[in-house]
């Protein structure tokens, strides 16, 4: 159904254009987290929305080619490892689950470490929801894999 | 056997709303969640996390377990998502049996 590019020389522009400021915007709001609105599952949602406008107008032909079906399955997977991780390797080293104070970072020490993990923590979630709302779309146009 | 679920639902409604009634009204001043945690989150945040914005501290740091667990349903939801619409299609190409195709799809 949207095999081929989209008919319309003016749609294709403009997404074209749109789609590295949305991205760009979706880095800004998962790490500028610690400062404004936004963190991780909101900076997710923006990067799964742009490569679902990417799928839209280039078609899944190319765009297959561009951000493979299979990638959003392992993006979402590693995601949550990553969380994962972040709550378990403290417990390796003497803290709580999920006590980012412990993470065995040399140079990075107290409150300063928990921003850090917190940060780590927003990027796990935000490749968890790229992951998986890119693979919700992709089944629902399942197209060739 | 259904009569017995409804009598159990109805049992548990009533023990919920009997609950319910011990709670603290709503924004109360005097509640042990106003009293304690919340003037804790919002004074000490900053010097706990380095961190400016009072959500993301309590979203990512005091409330972490929560987040995994939301995290956690986001994912499941996906893959249950994908689950469902792989085998519809499977049923569309025919490699599943007549059963699940005249099923109530």
């Amino acid at each position: 159904m949207i095999k081929e590019r989209y008919q319309s020389i003016i749609v294709q522009v403009i997404c074209s254009l749109l789609i590295p400021f949305i991205q760009l915007f979706a880095l800004y709001v998962i790490f500028h987290g610690h400062y404004g609105p936004g963190g991780g599952f909101q900076g997710g949602v923006l990067l799964a929305v742009s490569i679902i406008l990417q799928r839209l107008y280039l078609g899944t032909e190319v765009s297959y080619r561009k951000f493979p079906p299979k990638l959003a399955p392992a993006l979402g997977a590693i995601g949550m490892l990553v969380f994962g991780l972040a709550g378990v390797i403290p417990m390796l080293f003497g803290g709580a689950f999920l006590d980012y104070g412990n993470l065995p970072i040399p140079w990075v020490h107290g409150a300063e470490l928990r921003a850090l993990g917190i940060l780590i923590v927003e990027i796990g979630i935000g490749m968890a929801v790229f992951g998986t709302l890119v693979l919700i779309f992709d089944s629902l146009i399942g197209e060739g894999w | 056997m259904k009569w017995v679920n409804a009598l159990i639902m109805l049992l548990f409604i009533a023990l919920m709303l009997y609950a319910t009634s011990g709670l603290p009204g709503h924004a109360d001043p005097q509640a042990p969640a106003n009293v304690h945690v919340s003037p804790t989150y919002i004074e000490d945040s900053v010097e706990d996390t380095h961190t400016p914005n009072i959500v993301t501290a309590v979203l990512a740091d005091y409330r972490g377990y929560d987040t995994l667990g939301e995290t956690v349903v986001i994912f499941t939801a996906g893959l249950a998502c994908v689950l469902i619409l792989m085998r519809r299609k499977a049923g569309d190409k025919g490699t599943l049996s007549e059963h699940h195709r005249s099923g109530h799809m």
